[in-house]
């Protein structure tokens, strides 16, 4: 996958854990944003023509375009609701979350 | 540049574009039109580019240790001085002889516009070899919807209340293209993230470009703006499709209207779908329609040969 994933972060427990100066590594990601989500976006490949206007419009570049289907990576849509509202074909489903 | 050079640069498209992402898993609102705006620009530049972003959304969701959403080398200055930061990378990466890197600012408007417009013209006057994009959603959204110098007339900020007497923002929105432009700089657009595929075009011809060039973007913004979160996107495409946002270049001393359309949209549309407009009576549009008429029949009249 080329997308950077959650990796596991363990909190500073003395002062030599923190990184020396202000910096730290490039695409570290320590938590997901899927808890945003109160409605999820649900493909329906049949419909899809891959024009791949929700792959550009994506503002968290969630939408997935791999072997010609587009799916979404759950871990961080927070579930705005763009994709499917630019859909020319109507083919995203707003479906509101389950606990 | 002549055309030959432009059919050099190989088109990205979304089917060519690289499945990377170097901003992800940021904590910017839901359906924020900034982080489009910079996700789309770092998907056309690559990996090989240095961001500076000064205090501003972009930073602030970018950046809360440990989430790191930038992918490429970026970092934090100081507000007023993100040109002049991204001169200062260009040039010790040079010295360090680096070759096939891009250096860019992200920058709001309030950063662009009021904060950061002197290092912004000292930039381009050094002719540093920098890509300076303004996202520009109207307001300082970051510090809670304050009004900034590229805030148009009758916007509600917290700044600028709307009452019974005063009716939002007094002022109209600068002409930051021109003021860039007027600096003979190599290479300025306007885009809009509702007109994707404009803007990454855009963003591929000033990646070519050796030299400081410019890219104005119009980025929605749900919270500061009062509109769903899902219509970001669209409302971006309106501004355009009604006049009140126009799409541009300049290059080599010509302007160029990419976008001239023979009627507009309606403006009172567009403006009563945002909470940001909700009060302003139809004397208020009218002022608007007017002053877009103006500066429509300026660019029509000196741009457009």
């Amino acid at each position: 996958m080329e997308r950077p994933v959650k990796k596991d972060f363990k909190r500073p427990t003395h002062i030599n854990d923190y990184p020396v100066g202000p910096q730290y590594e490039a695409g570290h990601l320590a938590e997901t944003n899927a808890s945003w989500r109160s409605v999820r976006p649900v493909v329906d490949n049949d419909k899809c023509i891959n024009c791949l206007i929700c792959y550009m419009v994506c503002p968290d570049g969630t939408i997935m375009k791999t072997d010609g289907k587009i799916s979404v990576d759950y871990d961080y849509c927070k579930g705005c609701g763009v994709c499917a509202h630019e859909c020319p074909k109507d083919a995203i489903a707003m479906v509101k979350e389950e606990l | 540049m002549t055309n030959d050079t432009v059919l050099k640069i190989p088109r990205i498209t979304p089917k060519n574009m690289t499945e990377k992402e170097f901003f992800y898993g940021h904590k910017a609102c839901a359906g924020c039109g900034g982080s489009v705006a910079v996700r789309l620009a770092l998907k056309v530049l690559g990996e090989r580019t240095y961001t500076a972003l000064p205090a501003g959304c972009m930073a602030a969701v970018g950046f809360i240790f440990p989430q790191m959403a930038f992918n490429t080398n970026a970092l934090i200055t100081t507000f007023p001085g993100v040109a002049s930061m991204a001169s200062g990378i260009a040039a010790g990466a040079k010295a360090l002889g680096q070759k096939d890197f891009k250096t860019v600012c992200f920058a709001g408007d309030g950063g662009t516009a009021d904060i950061g417009l002197q290092a912004l013209s000292g930039m381009i006057d050094r002719d540093d070899d920098v890509l300076y994009i303004c996202y520009d959603n109207e307001a300082y959204m970051n510090t809670g919807i304050q009004k900034s110098g590229l805030t148009p007339y009758g916007t509600l900020t917290t700044t600028t209340p709307a009452g019974k007497n005063i009716h939002g923002t007094k002022t109209n929105k600068k002409n930051l293209f021109e003021i860039i432009a007027a600096h003979d700089i190599k290479y300025a657009a306007t885009a809009s993230i509702g007109y994707p595929q404009d803007y990454i075009n855009k963003v591929n011809k000033a990646k070519h470009i050796k030299g400081a060039t410019f890219i104005h973007v119009y980025a929605s913004c749900p919270t500061g703006w009062g509109t769903p979160t899902n219509t970001s996107i669209e409302i971006a495409r309106e501004a355009v499709d009604c006049g009140l946002i126009f799409l541009a270049e300049y290059q080599n001393g010509d302007y160029k209207l990419n976008k001239n359309p023979k009627e507009f949209k309606s403006v009172k549309e567009y403006l009563t779908k945002q909470g940001r407009f909700k009060h302003m009576t139809d004397a208020d549009i009218e002022q608007v329609i007017a002053y877009r008429d103006m500066k429509w029949e300026r660019m029509r009249r000196n741009w457009n040969s």
